[in-house]
């Protein structure tokens, strides 16, 4: 702590505070280092049966690449109107950190939206996860994803309301910082799936 | 002082415009170049997966380095120090079951 107050030319002010926070961040990566450790599994598991087809669609007769790329934009977009968010907060410009968190919502809803969309017609098509262990491994792993990416909307969608309601107090800006990890962990988790399902899927 | 003070109880004062720029344009870049080595069909099979492995992997350190602002500060130490054994762990569940599971015929002989 000397070292970062030295660093910061931060005053000593509330130390027992700042350890907390230090500590719930540091806390809350450890939960995001599980989490990967469960997409470990999952990719493990893909990597396992995603080739048995049982006679049905492969990744080639599914995936719309181009289609992807937008879904992927739209979550990388996201993560760079988080990082806006993150500076107006450090700024103190509480409209401004509102703004951007609203800009990443949408752009999370956008990406949120295309998936369920992509899922709808796969499964209104009969390819559902119950067509063959590559499309159970499939929709396990992109429907994990997924979900972890609707918690993060829900939770913005209360950051904001926190923002509006309390102002930028410490907890809320804690709250805030360890969003933005998980927002950006969820980020670096789609480069995986993209990279090793979607791509290689068609190759 | 107030300003000081925000930054420290987030514990991030490290990110800058500049840097989140700079993220944010490296991984459109290493976006692109993998789609576009699968959807242009230009290249063989095999330089198309070195390439989308490749543009993964670095565009992973970009997001932990631009956007996570992780490094090897004291501050960041054990964030690191849980990252590289999380790594060992995937690598150990990963690599393991791949390999379990591809030579499950010859080892049941």
């Amino acid at each position: 702590m000397t070292v970062h107050a030295l660093r910061y030319g931060v005053p000593a002010e509330a130390p027992e505070n700042h350890h907390a926070v230090e500590l719930q961040t540091f806390g809350f990566w450890i939960y995001l280092m599980s989490d990967l450790v469960l997409f470990a599994t999952l990719f493990a598991t893909f990597g396992v049966i995603g080739q048995n087809y049982a006679g049905g669609p492969t990744g080639k007769d599914l995936f719309d690449l181009p289609y992807l790329f937008g879904e992927t934009l739209f979550l990388l977009f996201s993560s760079g109107t988080y990082g806006m968010a993150v500076l107006a907060l450090h700024d103190d410009k509480r409209g401004l950190v509102l703004l951007w968190l609203g800009v990443t919502f949408l752009l999370g809803l956008g990406f949120v939206s295309m998936e369920i969309n992509e899922f709808h017609g796969m499964i209104a098509a009969g390819n559902g996860p119950q067509r063959s262990g590559f499309l159970s491994a499939f929709f396990t792993l992109v429907g994990t994803h997924g979900a972890h990416v609707t918690s993060g909307l829900i939770w913005m969608a209360v950051m904001m309301g926190q923002v509006l309601a309390k102002g930028l107090t410490t907890p809320v800006r804690s709250r805030l910082m360890r969003l933005s990890m998980f927002w950006h962990f969820l980020d670096i988790v789609w480069i995986g799936v993209f990279s090793l399902v979607y791509l290689m899927g068609v190759l | 002082m107030k300003q000081a003070h925000s930054d420290s109880v987030t514990g991030a004062g490290r990110g800058s415009l500049k840097s989140y720029g700079t993220g944010f344009i490296l991984s459109i870049v290493l976006t692109v170049i993998p789609f576009a080595l699968v959807m242009s069909g230009a290249v063989s099979r095999s330089v198309a997966i070195l390439g989308i492995c490749g543009a993964g992997l670095v565009q992973i350190l970009v997001h932990l380095h631009y956007f996570l602002h992780l490094d090897g500060s004291s501050e960041e130490r054990w964030n690191l120090m849980a990252l590289l054994f999380t790594l060992l762990i995937m690598t150990i569940f990963v690599g393991g079951t791949l390999w379990v599971m591809f030579t499950l015929n010859s080892r049941m002989m």
